[in-house]
């Protein structure tokens, strides 16, 4: 058995909902759990393993395994944001394979459209960095903001370039549904849209909404039961990125290092990928990891994802197909489940036929996690469908 | 012209920190040296982020330095800039731009150390154009 067939993804859902006033977190923990169970054709009492991140509160696995009545062999806390759930994928593939557990679920959930969480938490002074930085009107956007900045001027990026990233997301929303965003976009009107910190503008950041989502990594001897595809993983990959003690270089992410650990995992390279799901908080944000992952050189991401380049059937790499944090979904402010679950699906071919990847055998989801301008994690995971 | 936002929350001194918000309290800039390497790094900490080594001082910077990255808050009200300098010495620090227009901003643009009180009694370094 290939190292990398220690476990696959047997089960996936995100929510519909992106407005959750009528449901408590407890209930959409449990309904995301639930969907990506009953995807797998498992229940909750084949679950022994269970993997959560920070967005709840106080002492979070412990009240979910509470509420979802899971009896549990492995407990995954890691919090490092959006990419802590590819993160936990990871944790749950080693703890799969060094026997202690056969059914992992990790779940997402958050009700920040109706008032569940701030997008800029109240900060908490004892970290060594929040003296330095907070007082400073530190921001998520302008900390993002700072990046694009520096990108433009090192490689010569525009505005114009980062647009097409959004018009690409729109085109790809237009056919999901569920999104929050269905309207296509265009270049001018993301443009047109209001400067919030120089050089981002309203339509260069991803939406806010509630709702969640939940993935199911199993055993091979438990995926080979179930009557669903067989999607393996093939590689992953974690690292962080910080300030280094001033040595600041915004161009790049931790996405530089994750990668390269997932191409050498899995033994192939960014050319052998059909499909990408890359996290979305921001235009900039996708730049970055795409030249990160090596589907272009370092600066040459803006002339990659212009003319629309990202959109399925029409560019290169279709990229964000559910239409992204950009246009979608961005549950609990965290990108990286919705990104495993829209892989998963170009992978079983169960993406919308409009913007269905032909013959998708073999995907990347891409996640950061934290600030790009300040300090973050990224995780990498690429999926393989047998 | 501008400042910084109008209201600076608590800066958050602790023992590891205590000289720096001193320093800038008495309009002095503080980084963090290593006698044993031989870099300065920022934010300041007890041991050496480049090498581990705890011989560690304080060090007087000269508060001269270029922007490395800014962007400003257009939405904000009244509108501010933060900003990466990196300063002389090598570090780059998050912080402020003021004294200046927020439209001719630019990276590589000279920038020095000023200094603007905040809640508390407490100082921020915050830089303008040279």
């Amino acid at each position: 058995m290939a190292t990398y067939d220690r476990a696959f993804i047997a089960g996936v859902f995100e929510h519909p909902t992106r407005k959750a006033a009528d449901k408590s977190l407890g209930q959409l923990h449990a309904e995301v759990a639930m969907g990506a169970l009953a995807d797998a054709g498992l229940t909750l009492d084949d679950v022994d393993a269970y993997f959560v991140a920070g967005d709840n509160t106080n002492l979070y696995p412990l009240s979910f395994v509470d509420y979802l009545g899971l009896k549990l062999k492995v407990i995954g806390a890691t919090d490092t944001g959006g990419s802590a759930y590819i993160t936990h994928v990871g944790q749950a593939v080693e703890a799969i394979a060094a026997g202690r557990c056969k059914v992992a679920l990790i779940t997402l959930a958050g009700r920040p459209r109706t008032g569940g969480a701030a997008a800029n938490p109240a900060p908490d002074w004892q970290l060594p960095d929040v003296p330095f930085e907070v007082p400073y009107g530190r921001e998520v956007i302008n900390a993002y903001a700072m990046c694009a900045m520096r990108h433009f001027y090192e490689y010569g990026t525009t505005s114009e370039q980062l647009a097409w990233i959004k018009v690409a997301a729109s085109h790809h929303a237009q056919h999901n549904p569920n999104a929050m965003l269905r309207n296509l976009v265009t270049v001018e009107e993301v443009l047109a849209s209001p400067m919030i910190s120089d050089p981002l503008h309203r339509l260069d950041c991803c939406v806010v909404s509630d709702g969640g989502g939940a993935i199911v990594v199993v055993a091979p001897e438990i995926a080979k039961t179930l009557n669903r595809p067989m999607i393996r993983i093939r590689g992953i990959g974690d690292a962080v990125k910080h300030q280094a003690g001033g040595d600041i270089d915004l161009t790049y992410t931790a996405t530089r290092w994750s990668a390269a650990d997932a191409y050498a995992q899995a033994g192939i390279g960014p050319g052998d990928l059909k499909y990408a799901s890359i996290y979305d908080s921001f235009t900039i944000t996708v730049l970055e990891q795409l030249e990160d992952l090596g589907f272009c050189a370092k600066g040459e991401g803006g002339r990659f994802v212009s003319d629309g380049n990202l959109i399925s059937g029409v560019g290169k790499l279709p990229v964000n197909t559910d239409g992204g944090g950009l246009c979608n979904n961005h549950p609990a402010n965290r990108g990286g489940m919705t990104k495993v679950i829209e892989a998963v699906r170009q992978l079983r071919g169960e993406a919308h036929p409009a913007v269905q990847v032909p013959n998708c055998d073999l995907a990347v989801a891409n996640a950061t996690g934290g600030w790009l301008g300040t300090r973050h994690a990224a995780s990498t995971i690429i999926l393989e469908r047998l | 012209m501008t400042d910084t936002q109008a209201s600076i929350a608590h800066p958050g001194v602790n023992p590891e920190t205590q000289a720096y918000w001193d320093a800038a309290a008495a309009g002095r800039l503080l980084v963090r040296h290593c006698t044993s390497c031989g870099k300065d790094h920022f934010y300041p900490r007890a041991a050496c982020p480049h090498c581990r080594s705890a011989a560690t001082e304080w060090k007087e910077a000269r508060g001269s330095g270029t922007i490395y990255s800014y962007s400003v808050m257009r939405r904000a009200s009244p509108p501010f800039a933060v900003a990466y300098v990196t300063l002389d010495e090598g570090p780059t620090m998050f912080t402020n731009m003021v004294e200046c227009d927020l439209d001719t901003l630019a990276i590589g643009q000279a920038v020095e150390v000023t200094f603007v009180p905040a809640n508390d009694g407490l100082v921020l370094p915050v830089f303008r154009p040279r």
